[in-house]
């Protein structure tokens, strides 16, 4: 299976559905010319022309809004919005727009439409370019929300929310468009709604979301070298639709669950998630569902401060530890 | 698509207000007050640039360098009582301000005797004592603020005005439309300027706005507009300080185009694809500390010799401040949580549910947590000594 980053996956993605589709075209700040803030529109332009890949101004409610507009008559648009926190500029039209038109007209329309964003901490941009916000989308009705967390997955689930008749927030996370890993030759679309067990185990159930999956696996190593407790870890890929028979399955198996994500611990992913699994498996669980979150402040800049702000391996493996105490 | 740079015009020099050479010196202290603090900010970039390629500085780092002129004419204009507000280019602006260097260089390192703190980084540094109410990461984000800190002073019958610099790629934003509307509406006291050094990040301006002529860009919403030449120091200052009089006693909000250029990228890890040498080169002629320090030399208001000898002083001033930073702590992990709401005498219930905190959160009972929460703090703090934890391929951009 070759090898590529992730970033060139999520490249590779847009550049077949844009071979495949007229209908499909690019736009946000700086794709064109500059090749995408994280390069990942590299060659889009020269391969697309300008009519499908769209340099715009710096006016993210209106570049959403307007790709609303063209999804509704009928365009497949791909809007992409430099960080998840400058996507908050274009809240109104995802919101009130996006994730609302098909059915408040009645399913006379649809918005077959992408919104791609980087999100998530750890290259120390500070309270106004590194948040965790898949809660907040995972929040609304009539959103699809999608956190790959390696090339294949990027690549796949890309694919498969341009082809999708939803709108989708598809959330990347920016210190992962470096990551390389295979990615299946000539690979479709994935499905939505499928989670990924990273690793088996029949201890604890770890739910990693975007690069927490990553991050839950070293601590499963961590916990089956040190501790002799053998975690199972999976990924959702997808928090909407959320494949909670796979979840579900886990943890009645394991009777444990840690969750772990990058965003604030108020209304978060995990919150969702232990809500939903104690409602599902409470008679299965032997402790209480653990969170492992992002620390509820703005992210600081200062990269001491900010490295003690979202969670790393120590973390999930006290949560994981944690949910042995009393047994 | 260096074919794409090559068909705009960016002519450095066709566009200006006054005829700049009209513009009489003042007098001699202040002319070399002038060129040392334009000077002072110069060298302090170029530091930051090299601090920042040392991993001194992490993040996103935008510099000003040939916006100097801009910058430090248009605070020049300013009272000491006048605020200022800027975008995330924003370290001359705190410099002119008169912000510490080494409490500019520290908030970069991100150390505790940064100016916000370590907590902000270069895109967000602020200086209440001085009036210089921030440097703001959302492009178009601090105009309405900027209108509502006008508002207060209105409201309070203060007679300051506040000076609200934003980049020409702010003007495409809502933002700009709806505080011009509201600023023109309340006759609020607020100077907009808009520093159009040509480039929205990578889009040069005839990609990303259908008007070139930003000056007339708030006109219909009822806020005239002037421009400026950017380059040079005493045309930016009349300009806006005509402006700040206007919007001072006759309440009216004045929109003012400084026309520059930035000769570096728009952050450090800007290829510069989108424009061409021999442009940035032109602008270069044009560099707006050399040609004031000629100018002052040809009129005889500053000996040759002490060109250099300013600029020494520059260098010195910068070599505390990066001594100082370095120096300086990064803040303690249990500051993590300070800041984020103020504490009254009323505060009942959890303000924040993780264990993160080294402490007892205010609000919180006394628990057995702390303990373990203070080593995972550390644990955390202590990947910032490794390194990336996810190394890129190469570097990114916001």
């Amino acid at each position: 299976m070759p090898t590529m980053r992730y970033r060139e996956a999520l490249n590779e993605a847009l550049r077949e559905e844009m071979q495949a589709d007229e209908s499909v075209f690019v736009m946000g700040e700086d794709v064109g010319v500059f090749q995408g803030a994280f390069k990942v529109t590299k060659g889009l332009l020269e391969e697309f022309g300008e009519r499908r890949v769209r340099d715009t101004p710096i006016s993210e409610n209106t570049i959403v809004g307007m790709g609303v507009g063209a999804a509704m008559v009928g365009l497949r648009p791909v809007v992409e919005l430099m960080t998840v926190n400058f996507s908050l500029l274009a809240m109104d039209q995802i919101v009130n727009h996006a994730a609302a038109v098909g059915y408040m007209f009645g399913g006379q329309v649809s918005v077959p439409m992408v919104i791609r964003m980087p999100g998530g901490a750890g290259h120390q941009l500070g309270p106004t370019h590194s948040h965790s916000f898949e809660a907040w989308y995972l929040h609304v009705p009539g959103l699809l929300v999608a956190v790959p967390s390696t090339p294949a997955d990027a690549k796949g689930l890309l694919k498969a929310a341009i082809q999708d008749d939803n709108p989708v927030i598809f959330i990347e996370h920016e210190t992962l468009y470096g990551q390389k890993g295979e990615v299946p030759e000539n690979g479709g679309a994935s499905r939505f709604g499928e989670a990924a067990i990273r690793r088996e185990g029949d201890d604890v159930t770890v739910v990693g979301i975007s690069r927490m999956a990553i991050t839950a696996e070293k601590a499963a190593e961590t916990l089956a070298s040190e501790h002799e407790i053998d975690a199972e870890v999976i990924d959702p890929r997808t928090l909407r639709p959320l494949d909670m028979d796979t979840i579900v399955e886990s943890v009645k198996k394991t009777n444990r669950a840690v969750i772990v994500e990058e965003g604030w611990p108020h209304g978060g992913v995990g919150a969702n998630l232990a809500a939903l699994i104690q409602e599902q498996a409470f008679d299965w669980l032997d402790a209480p569902v653990m969170r492992v979150t992002g620390a509820d402040v703005p992210m600081p800049y200062s990269k001491p401060l900010e490295q003690a702000a979202f969670p790393h391996e120590e973390h999930v493996v006290q949560a994981a530890l944690s949910t042995f105490r009393d047994t | 698509m260096a074919s794409r740079a090559s068909t705009t015009k960016r002519k450095a020099g066709s566009n200006s207000g006054g005829s700049k050479q009209d513009r009489a010196l003042p007098a001699k202290q202040k002319s070399r007050e002038i060129l040392a603090k334009m000077m002072l900010i110069r060298r302090f970039e170029e530091r930051a640039g090299e601090m920042y390629a040392k991993a001194k500085i992490g993040g996103f780092l935008h510099l000003c360098i040939g916006e100097e002129a801009a910058i430090v004419g248009a605070t020049n204009a300013l009272e000491e009582t006048d605020y200022l507000m800027s975008t995330y280019r924003e370290h001359g602006q705190a410099i002119a301000r008169g912000t510490p260097p080494e409490a500019v260089m520290a908030e970069l390192f991100g150390k505790k005797d940064g100016c916000s703190g370590g907590r902000g980084g270069s895109m967000h540094l602020f200086d209440y004592e001085r009036r210089f109410l921030g440097g703001y990461g959302i492009v178009g984000g601090n105009l309405p603020l900027a209108a509502g800190v006008a508002l207060a002073a209105d409201y309070r019958g203060e007679n300051d005005v506040m000076l609200c610099m934003f980049g020409d790629g702010a003007t495409n934003q809502g933002t700009f439309g709806e505080t011009m509307n509201l600023a023109a509406l309340w006759k609020l006291p607020v100077v907009f300027m808009v520093i159009n050094n040509q480039f929205g990040m990578g889009t040069s301006l005839e990609r990303h706005s259908a008007v070139t002529d930003l000056s007339k860009k708030a006109e219909g919403f009822g806020v005239p507009g002037s421009q400026c030449d950017g380059m040079d120091v005493l045309d930016t200052e009349a300009v806006i300080a005509e402006a700040v009089r206007c919007a001072r006693e006759e309440r009216k909000p004045q929109l003012v185009e400084a026309v520059t250029y930035r000769f570096r990228g728009h952050s450090m890890a800007d290829p510069e694809e989108y424009r061409t040498k021999e442009e940035v080169e032109e602008w270069r002629q044009r560099d707006p500390i050399e040609t004031f320090g000629k100018r002052l030399v040809d009129e005889g208001v500053l000996p040759e010799k002490d060109l250099e000898k300013l600029d020494e002083e520059a260098m010195a001033k910068v070599d505390e401040a990066v001594k100082f930073a370095d120096k300086s702590p990064f803040p303690d992990l249990a500051s993590l949580y300070d800041h984020v709401y103020v504490y009254g005498e009323q505060v009942k219930g959890w303000y924040t549910v993780d264990e993160r905190s080294p402490d007892v959160h205010p609000g919180e009972e006394e628990r057995d947590a702390p303990e373990i929460s203070h080593k995972l703090a550390q644990a955390g703090a202590a990947y910032a000594g490794t390194g990336e934890q996810y190394p890129q391929d190469e570097e990114d951009e916001d």
